[in-house]
């Protein structure tokens, strides 16, 4: 009951409701505060999955899945035995939909899909899927890593089940991320951890010899131990900073930095760009390689000028197996980020290629 | 006496299927450990001022003028531990 606490509980609280509102949830109770996007993943997988998910059933994923998005489902399946499925991706690094849509069945009971791959930067009608997904009552969880903090979401026009994203992809710190789920689903999922805050009641009854628990309400069942009180408050604020801007805006400039950095880099002769060159399609990542050398050399060279790409698999494997590449390297763009530093890149692109 | 752990802020296996090491040199020693590798490795190629090719006991590497160098026949730390602290002791 100390004012402190008190205020902090309000601003914690206060953090839920503006996320809520940003992505359109119908329901601040829908959104469960965790680590990450990974986390938020996992505790599908562990609360939901290990209930639903039994031998016989299904899951559909694609190849272009982040690891984050492969691994838990692959861990479970292991303990329960159910089936996991792999849609196609077209060798351009679009989803190849008639197989994803092919393999619903039945059996599926959860498609998971990212909504922009985090190598490709292509996006996914994540829409489309979930219709398909509700029409064979299977559930749609939705990998949003990479398009929350990139484009206007609308939960409720993307029919998503489960929505995952994280803050520090959005302006906001590491250490927080957000789960966002139906409420209906919510209060029939077991809780992820055990502690305090997750339940109402831990009474000992000496007759039985054991403790009766009852079960917190959502959000909060979801949220054991004491949460990253500042990491929500952070990366609402964050959120406030973007919706400022408007998230139009920060697509559109997103969209122009991509459009200009394709155009650029296409004028290297050494340099090849994998998956989709149209911005229709994709977002402001951009995957590449230099002819002879390793992605590692590429980003060291860059590192040197103060430019941060990526290299290696991206937590992607099965999509750089897909794209027949041993690695690959990726600029990637934000709101931050200007022509001019575009121009920088392809003066050392030109450096690199001198190699 | 000096270890490699001296020189040699953190070894990080890069993913990928080239399964690249790059060494990172601690801040405020990387100056002393490239003039230790430049004294014994043969310097085979300098690139735009920052990249070093060099060759010592048969090992091809790149050093990085930032402080970081990159390995790629090594196949196991132990390995390259060894390497290092010929290069760097």
């Amino acid at each position: 009951m100390h004012t402190l606490s008190l205020e902090a509980t309000d601003m914690y609280e206060t953090a839920r409701e503006r996320i809520a509102k940003f992505i359109n949830a119908k329901d601040s109770a829908e959104i469960i505060f965790v680590r990450s996007t990974t986390e938020a993943i996992n505790l599908v997988a562990y609360s939901w999955g290990l209930r639903n998910l039994k031998r016989g059933d299904e899951l559909l994923v694609s190849l272009m899945e982040h690891h984050s998005n492969i691994v838990p489902w692959e861990i479970i399946s292991k303990i329960n035995g159910f089936t996991i499925k792999y849609a196609k991706v077209n060798p351009d690094g679009t989803l190849n939909y008639e197989d994803f849509e092919n393999k619903f069945s039945s059996k599926t009971k959860i498609a998971c899909l990212s909504h922009v791959s985090n190598v490709s930067g292509v996006i996914n009608n994540v829409k489309r899927i979930a219709k398909v997904a509700h029409e064979h009552d299977a559930l749609m969880l939705v990998d949003g890593a990479q398009s929350v903090p990139h484009m206007p979401i609308d939960v409720r026009d993307l029919d998503a089940d489960f929505l995952a994203f994280s803050g520090h992809k959005m302006l906001g710190p590491t250490g927080i991320g957000v789960l966002y789920a139906k409420k209906t689903l919510l209060e029939k999922m077991d809780p992820f951890q055990g502690g305090g805050e997750m339940i109402k009641e831990v009474s000992f009854s000496g007759a039985k010899e054991q403790c009766d628990i009852s079960l917190n309400d959502p959000p909060w069942k979801f949220e054991a131990g004491t949460p990253n009180i500042c990491g929500a408050i952070a990366l609402s604020e964050a959120v406030k900073y973007l919706q400022r801007i408007g998230m139009d805006q920060v697509q559109g400039h997103e969209c122009f930095l991509t459009n200009y950095a394709i155009k650029r880099m296409q004028e290297c002769s050494k340099v090849t760009l994998h998956g989709p060159t149209d911005t229709a399609l994709k977002c402001g990542i951009i995957p590449f390689s230099v002819q002879g050398l390793s992605s590692h050399d590429v980003a060291l060279f860059c590192d040197n000028y103060g430019i941060m790409i990526r290299s290696g698999f991206h937590c992607a494997q099965p999509l750089h197996q897909v794209f027949k590449l041993q690695s690959s390297a990726r600029a990637s763009f934000y709101i931050y980020n200007t022509r001019e530093e575009i121009d920088r890149f392809i003066e050392v692109l030109k450096e690199i290629e001198k190699l | 006496m000096s270890t490699v752990d001296d020189y040699v802020a953190r070894i990080e296996g890069t993913c990928g299927e080239e399964k690249d090491i790059i060494v990172v040199f601690k801040y405020d020693q990387k100056d002393e450990a490239i003039k230790r590798i430049l004294a014994k490795a043969q310097l085979r190629n300098t690139i735009a001022g920052i990249i070093m090719e060099l060759t010592f006991q048969d090992v091809s590497f790149r050093v990085y003028t930032s402080g970081k160098a990159i390995f790629r026949s090594i196949k196991t730390k132990e390995e390259l531990y060894k390497l290092l602290a010929s290069l760097l002791l």
